[in-house]
């Protein structure tokens, strides 16, 4: 590893840049999130959006989080900062980042956590933005708050930030308004006050979906970079499973409000473990190879409201039998460190070896 | 290996849906200014196409937001005039305002299924109504008819007495696929029919429109962004770049030898899964593309092109075939032959 980012802080930054990096080469987990349970009150009963999610997040890796809408990925991630939305609340779990249990701080301290300890990048960055307030001062605002930096050093800052962003002609744009940027640009932008007060980690809720392909290339491979040369983690939030394998070492996938498989990302992405896992890659459009048909998974998501009894991909399932039907069925740890929440999950391996061999 | 292009006859089919020269523009920013100064700001969506659609072919139609892919279908299919330009089908050149009969045969499915329905019509009545305004079938077959549309793409006869907001989004898109062949057309315009929705949704989509094209014949104009999505079930793409299309190719050729340095650009910067960011250089293309309120002069993509020349500032390529192959064009000085060295050509620049 780099022993230091390639910029630091302009003023007394390389000491700072080089205590955190040392903090963040010791072993050990940024975040560790276990058993979080959210659940939104609605007309038609308690939805249990996120339902007993556990993960943890090395110091400097990168974590994937995939599943399709309505799995409780966003739901996660915004339970994390604390920033749900008023009809959802948290019922019961722990959010631990550095060891202090983020759920159980009171407004102030948790707004001191957010900028130096942790930070989000959203989807939407037009309506992220605030579009009557010029960039650059959108990105000072963190280390002017958080740092307590002069309005100087804080201008200062923002624009070595702008320009590892990629922003061309920093001293010009700081003075310019969301509305004048691009959606690359813009996503530049969210990065940069992400970035801003140096956090641990950060947290990317599709940052890059509503981008274009040459556009996305470009934001992926700039996170990328930024984690390996400032050692920040990662959550990053998707529904597109080849955008995880490009940043993440690790991934998720999300089911119905819970965890359905855990591992190395190409393991599980070119050898999943769990039928849900299994279907998500037969039925995306691969450019590798043309299938002469895509494989659908059958019926619907569950409802959040009255789940499925037993595994709640049971209806959907091609593999399931009675044990599938009844009973909690929780992540097992399977050889090689990965983990899933498949009873029968050693179908998926006759399954896949018949599709590669009728490939 | 098995390629959708094993669908396609040997010999390449009869143009159906042919554009010439087509233009479309639309005006921006205050119209009391424009009056005033006598000068119109104009947003050039559509800057001279040549395309061709060929009979039951399937060709795509990739390109970035704005790159004018959309506009261009709504002006194939009738729905936004054209400022310049023809567009003929079948060899006859259609008028500005279609008759109600070509209009017929050209048919659209939007992106968004939430928004593209009346929410306020059952689908029973919203398929009734086109049935009996086109006559296409006499009125007391309108209730069959609806009900043997429906069992095409897949939704039961039930569905008829539904509200949209009952559906899901697949059974949505459904619905609007529907609602497009009920007015039996030879054209199916896809303007990313499936990019609203979710990945296992999206299969059932795409495999319906293969399915549908098979059955009835249909010719697809297919506009998405994800090459993956278009490799599955196109037989041809065509590339667009800031209102000018850039490449034709066959799917396979094109994704095999492709020879615009934009085409290049596009396909590697498609996120796969055997590599990752953290071990790759730098970004395929650089920069965002210029606005088409201000397209460059020459050739327009110089701007980003990695190996752009004084040449390119000056004489916009025409899109030609390469020698030897009429079936592939691009629209590069260099796309067939190959550009002259240059000491560095080090476009780095985001």
């Amino acid at each position: 590893m780099n022993g230091q980012g390639r910029t630091g802080p302009q003023t007394g930054g390389p000491q700072t840049g080089e205590r955190q990096m040392n903090e963040r080469q010791m072993n050990g987990n940024v975040l560790e999130v276990s058993d979080l349970r959210v659940q939104i009150a609605s007309r038609r009963g308690l939805v249990r959006a996120v339902d007993g999610v556990s993960f943890e997040v090395p110091r400097g890796g990168a974590l994937g989080l995939v599943g399709e809408s309505g799995s409780g990925k966003s739901m996660t991630l915004r339970a994390v900062l604390g920033v749900l939305p008023p009809e959802a609340h948290v019922v019961s779990g722990q959010v631990r980042l550095d060891g202090t249990d983020l759920l159980t701080l009171n407004h102030d301290s948790l707004n001191r956590m957010r900028g130096p300890k942790i930070s989000m990048i959203f989807q939407e960055p037009m309506s992220a933005l605030n579009p009557v307030m010029r960039v650059g001062q959108q990105i000072a605002e963190g280390p002017r708050i958080h740092l307590g930096y002069s309005r100087a050093r804080a201008a200062e800052r923002t624009l070595e930030l702008m320009r590892r962003v990629g922003i061309p002609d920093p001293e010009r744009r700081y003075r310019a308004y969301p509305h004048e940027f691009s959606g690359g640009m813009r996503q530049r932008v969210m990065i940069a006050i992400a970035l801003a007060c140096e956090p641990e980690i950060i947290l990317c809720d599709e940052p890059t979906t509503a981008l274009d392909v040459t556009i996305q290339d470009q934001i992926l491979r700039l996170l990328a970079a930024l984690c390996r040369e400032s050692g920040v983690s990662l959550v990053f939030v998707t529904h597109d499973l080849p955008v995880v394998a490009q940043v993440c070492q690790q991934v998720a996938v999300m089911y119905g409000g819970q965890l359905v498989e855990r591992g190395d990302v190409r393991d599980v992405l070119l050898d999943p473990r769990h039928p849900y896992t299994l279907g998500l890659v037969r039925s995306a459009p691969d450019f590798e190879y043309v299938q002469d048909s895509l494989r659908p998974i059958p019926g619907s998501p569950p409802s959040l409201i009255t789940p499925p009894p037993g595994c709640r991909f049971h209806p959907r399932c091609e593999f399931a039998e009675d044990d599938c039907r009844t009973g909690e069925v929780p992540l097992r740890i399977l050889p090689g460190g990965r983990a899933t929440a498949c009873l029968h999950y050693e179908r998926c391996l006759d399954a896949l070896a018949a599709d590669r061999a009728g490939q | 290996m098995t390629t959708p292009a094993a669908t396609t006859p040997a010999e390449p089919a009869e143009p159906l849906l042919t554009a010439h020269d087509l233009a479309v523009s639309f005006p921006v920013g205050s119209q009391l200014t424009a009056r005033i100064r006598h000068t119109e700001r104009l947003l050039r969506a559509v800057d001279g196409v040549d395309l061709e659609v060929r009979r039951g072919e399937a060709l795509a139609l990739v390109g970035e937001s704005g790159s004018g892919k959309s506009t261009l279908a709504l002006a194939l299919a009738g729905l936004r005039p054209p400022d310049r330009g023809e567009i003929r089908y079948a060899g006859r050149v259609l008028p500005g305002r279609r008759s109600r009969d070509d209009r017929r045969r050209i048919q659209m499915v939007f992106q968004d299924p939430y928004s593209s329905l009346n929410p306020r019509l059952t689908v029973g009545r919203m398929l009734g109504e086109l049935l009996r305004v086109h006559h296409v079938v006499p009125r007391d077959q309108v209730k069959s008819f609806s009900a043997e549309l429906l069992g095409l793409v897949g939704l039961d006869e039930g569905a008829l007495s539904a509200y949209p907001r009952q559906f899901s989004g697949g059974q949505r898109q459904r619905v609007a696929i529907a609602r497009a062949l009920a007015l039996r057309p030879e054209v199916l315009v896809a303007d990313e029919p499936v990019s609203a929705l979710d990945v296992s949704v999206q299969a059932t989509i795409l495999n319906l429109l293969r399915d549908l094209r098979g059955e009835l014949g249909l010719t697809l104009l297919l506009i998405s962004h994800n090459l993956a999505v278009v490799r599955h079930l196109c037989d041809r793409v065509a590339v667009m770049y800031l209102g000018r299309i850039v490449e034709v190719a066959p799917t396979e050729q094109l994704f095999r030898d492709p020879r615009h340095p934009y085409t290049r650009g596009l396909l590697a910067a498609i996120p796969r899964l055997t590599e990752q960011a953290g071990e790759m250089g730098p970004p395929a293309l650089a920069g965002d593309p210029p606005s088409p309120l201000a397209i460059p002069a020459g050739c327009r993509f110089r701007t980003r092109c990695p190996m752009a020349q004084p040449r390119c500032e000056h004489e916009d390529p025409a899109l030609t075939a390469g020698p030897g192959d009429p079936g592939h064009l691009a629209a590069c000085h260099f796309a067939f032959t190959p550009a002259p060295a240059t000491a560095s050509a080090s476009p780095e620049q985001a």
